[in-house]
Formats: C-alpha cells, structure tokens, sequence
C-alpha cells in the first residue's frame, strides 16, 4: 500500500515539475511502419516459397525426386512424359562458373586499382561508367554475344555453334563484373586508412599494401560481392536463352550448348499446360533454384560471420 | 635481455653523434605552408621530444623524416633533411629502403587485422625470405623488446584487436623493431591510453633509447619532460604555418626558456 502512495506522488510530482511521460504518436507510428515494412519483406518471401512449394511439389506423384533431380531425360510430351532436370541443373553449374572464374580476378583487380591505386580524379570518372554497364538491359547483353561473342569462341575453338556455356558465361561475367567491382571497391575504401599507413610505415610497397593489408582486411567485403556476382549469373535468364545454346544433353564441357534452369523454365513455361505435370516440372525447377541461391547466400553468410569474428575490432 | 639492462638517465645529449638533421626545412601541402624553415639536428640513441600546441605542424614534421608525407597528394618539401648525413629527399634514395630504417608508431594504436604473431612477422615477411624458425626468433625478440612478450606468449595467434589498447601499442612497437629500424618517430603514441600504460609505455621508450634514435610528438608537456633528452618547440606563425621556436636539452628548455613564447606555452599560458 505504501509502495503505491509513493509511487503516485511521484508521479504527481513528475507532473508538476513537466517531467512526467509522454505518449509520443508520431514516434509510435513510425516505428509501427518500419515494423509493418520489414515484415512485408519476410511475407512476401515466404509467399513465393509458399507458391512454389504448392506448384511444384505436385510433380513428384508422377515423377519421384530422385528421378527428377538425377534423370536426364526431359521429355514434357511425350506419352508418357520424363522430367529428368540433371541438364539444367549442370548447366546451372557451368555457366556461372564460368562467369565467376572470369569475373572475379578482373573484378578484384578492377576495385583494387579503383580504390588504393587511382586517382581520385580517374576513380570518380571510371566508377560510374563501370556501374552504367549494370544497367545494360540483359537482352542486349545477349544480342551482343549473339552477334559478336558466338562467331569467335566458334572459331576460336573449332566449335559447331559457338553458342555455349561458354559463350553465356563470358557474357554474364559482363554482366557481374560491375557488382563486383563497385561492392569489392566500397568494401576497400571502407578499410581504415591506418591500416595502410601503418604498413607503408613499415617500408611495405604499394602491391604489398594491396595484397597483404588491403584485400584480406576487406575480403569480407570482397567475398560479398563476389556472391552477389555468382547469385547474378545463377539468376540470369535471358542472356542464357539466347546464347547458351539450349541443348538438351548433359553439357561435359564448357564449350557446349546447354540450357540453364534458368532458360528451361522460360522456354518452357509459355507452352505448358496450366496446372499440367509440365507446369509443376517447371515449378520445381524454380524451387530448386530457390534453393540453390538460398544455399550460396547462406554459405556467404557464413564465410563472412567467420571472417567478422575471427577479427572485429 | 641487452636492452632490459639499468635504465639510464639524465644522458648529456650534446656528446652524441647527429642521426637525422633538417637545414631549412619548407613543407608545403599544395599552395599552403605547413613548416617554415626549420633547422634542427636529431641526436642520436636519444629520445627527442617534439611538442607545440594542435595545427602546429608537429606530426608534419614527424613524418618528414620517414617521407610519409609523400602518400598525401601536393606534398613537397624544400631544404635538406639528412640521415647520417645522407638527403634522404635525394631522387636517388628509395623510399621503401628508408622506411625500413625509420620506423613509426602512429597515435592510435593500429594493429593489423591479423593475429599478434602476423602483426610481428609482417616486416620480415615483406623485406625478405625469412624460415619458419627465424621468423618465430624475430617475433619473441621483438615482442621482449617491446616488453609484451609476457603478456601475449599464450595469444600469439589470437586476432590482435583481443589486445588491450596500451597492449596494442606496444604491439605496433615490436611490429616496428621487428624491422630492425635505426630511427622510431612515435606519434603522440600514448595519446589514447589510460595513465598505466602509459607509464608503460615511457618506460620502454627509455629502454629503447639504448640503441635506437626516438623522436616522439607529444601534447603532454609532463610527457617530454620526463621521458626526452632532447625538446623542440614549434608553434604555428601567421595562421597555419609552423617554425621552431626553440630547441635544446629538455632539461634547460623546462627550466630555463629562452623565448617567452616557449615559457608561456610550457606554463600553459595558452596552448
């Protein structure tokens, strides 16, 4: 009982010397609506895996998961039909390494000049123009490897067709390289400049500032922007209809023409019936993609957690 | 340990040899002027405090001597400035080369973001092919030198940031003596660290002092009065531009100024 008198003095007291609290309708309604925004995102995600799950899942009664993901034969009208996704799923693997084996040295190499090498006056004019070549609409990226890209890895190495994984990756790696570059360049002009004093103090050179100061202290960074690349060209579609080539065989190399799961579902989608095993074949080839770009994310997530930890300052 | 020997004080500094000298020295950061004429020899195997109120070009002028004044665009100097009687501005003389002779220890600790043994060992990997084996002599010297060995022997492969921040200056000490430099310029290198390590920090300054030629920057006036051989006082002129005021055995600058504006700013007239 006396714990409740003297809290209402206090409270009186509050009052009367203007202390007393306050309910703050602006401040609650925007929190409220960063809540609501953030829990958009989370719902949306999970409407998509929700989607997916229920147009896909079906096709597993016709056709058992090991068949779908191990078989290689995608027959979606024959009678009966097969839905084996082992082409696409290896194209889905060739293509983007490709891209990234190309994309990554060059982009590395790119941001370090950028941020530790440049000018400013050459790093605010070079910058922009890298970041442009991300706007470049992805079918006009694929003209340009239909046109320019395919005729020379045809020739170059005596092909059939020069539309190829190989062509595709090249041309994706075009397509990441900015990502890469802008994230990995950020991440090195984030590292504190102490760092590099500390080391030219030292008598290091400026290649040994960049290799052994620079890049592993933002390799986080970098290893970010690198997965943002790989996610890029795992996702891309239209690039990869029009120059991979679309064959329907296990690609064993590189040079050969093969369609991503990317391009299988776009190619196919259009002809399948609403509702039909073709429909949820292609549905699962979507959910598989899901997972595969969940499981780079998450790997990425990972190295970086273990990269932050092992040196926070 | 050598250096762990008696510590020494009260060194007359005017029977040592020259280590490092300016002759009308001029710095200029584009078309401002940062240091006016300076004038000034570095004794050597002695510690040279360099003290002056902020903007007064203290760090400038630190930093002539390991020409790390050259990473900032516009930077040029004027007059010579010798070591060993040699113009290190010479376009003969190489900068890395110089860098390994004039080691620096900067305001804020900054350890690498790499393990304590890495931080060490970063010198000697760059400078050379240096085998397992030498590469761990080279640490635990320069870890004992730097009086750290004890408290880091058990964590040399923990990241360095673990360090506490007097831990970590020490830390950036051996990675300079790890080099094996003539020269260390410490830039107010006690400037963000608790009164203990500090003291910690003087103490080893002193020890250095044996063999190796220190010039420290420093605000605290306490600081070079304790722990330097050797004062000089530079103040800025006009609006940003620094000259020596004063210079002479800290013993006889503290006590006996010649200029007024030295004995006020010692006083603590202004600063």
């Amino acid at each position: 009982m006396r714990k409740r008198s003297a809290s209402i003095a206090i409270a009186r007291d509050a009052r009367t010397k203007g202390l007393q609290r306050r309910w703050r309708v602006g401040e609650r309604v925007i929190e409220g609506g960063i809540f609501l925004a953030s829990l958009l995102a989370i719902v949306v995600l999970l409407g998509i895996v929700a989607v997916l799950l229920r147009q896909g899942l079906p096709i597993f009664a016709h056709t058992p998961p090991w068949e779908f993901l191990f078989g290689t034969k995608w027959y979606p009208v024959s009678e009966p039909p097969t839905f084996g996704t082992t082409t696409f799923f290896v194209a889905t693997i060739w293509v983007p390494v490709v891209a990234t084996v190309i994309a990554v040295p060059i982009g590395v190499a790119c941001a370090a000049y950028l941020a530790e090498v440049a000018p400013s006056s050459v790093r605010e004019s070079v910058k922009p123009v890298i970041e442009l070549l991300a706007g470049i609409p992805s079918v006009v990226i694929g003209f340009i490897g239909l046109l320019l890209l395919s005729p020379l890895v045809q020739s170059m190495f005596n092909l059939n067709t020069g539309l190829s994984g190989l062509a595709a990756g090249i041309m994706l790696s075009l397509m990441s390289l900015p990502i890469i570059v802008s994230v990995s360049e950020d991440a090195l002009r984030a590292i504190p400049d102490e760092f590099r004093q500390a080391a030219y103090a030292l008598g290091a050179t400026r290649w040994e500032v960049v290799r052994h100061v620079s890049i592993p202290a933002a390799l986080s960074g970098i290893s970010a922007a690198i997965m943002l690349g790989v996610g890029r060209a795992i996702g891309e579609t239209m690039t990869v209809l029009m120059i991979a080539g679309g064959a329907l065989a296990v690609p064993v190399s590189p040079t050969q023409p093969m369609m991503p799961m990317t391009a299988a579902i776009a190619s196919g989608i259009g002809n399948a019936v609403r509702g039909g095993p073709q429909y949820q074949a292609l549905f699962a080839i979507g959910l598989l993609l899901f997972l595969i770009t969940l499981a780079v994310n998450l790997i990425a997530d990972r190295v970086l957690e273990r990269q932050k930890r092992k040196f926070v300052r | 340990m050598k250096l762990d020997s008696a510590l020494t004080n009260s060194r007359p500094p005017q029977y040592r040899g020259t280590k490092l000298s300016t002759r009308h020295l001029n710095l200029f950061y584009g078309p401002c002027q940062a240091l006016r004429d300076i004038t000034l020899d570095i004794p050597e195997r002695a510690i040279t405090a360099i003290i002056g109120p902020s903007g007064c070009g203290k760090s400038s002028f630190l930093r002539i001597f390991n020409r790390m004044n050259d990473l900032i665009p516009g930077a040029r100097v004027e007059g010579s400035v010798e070591l060993d009687g040699i113009d290190i501005y010479h376009r003969s003389i190489d900068v890395v080369e110089l860098r390994k002779r004039v080691g620096m220890v900067f305001q804020k600790p900054n350890p690498f973001p790499m393990s304590v043994f890495e931080n060490v060992a970063f010198g000697p990997r760059r400078h050379g092919r240096v085998s397992r084996g030498e590469l761990q002599d080279i640490v635990e010297s320069s870890l004992h030198q730097a009086a750290l060995w004890e408290e880091v022997k058990d964590k040399l492969d923990q990241s360095a940031f673990d360090l506490s921040g007097g831990q970590q200056q020490r830390l950036c000490i051996a990675r300079v003596l790890a080099v094996e430099p003539e020269v260390i310029l410490m830039d107010e290198p006690c400037s963000a660290l608790d009164p203990v390590a500090t003291l910690k920090i003087e103490d080893l300054m002193r020890r250095l002092a044996e063999k190796y030629t220190i010039i420290i920057v420093t605000h605290n006036m306490q600081q070079a009065a304790r722990a330097s051989d050797v004062s000089a006082f530079l103040l800025m002129e006009g609006d940003i531009c620094g000259v020596l005021v004063e210079h002479g055995p800290t013993a006889e600058l503290f006590t006996k100024p010649k200029d007024r504006r030295t004995e006020d700013y010692i006083t603590g007239r202004f600063g």
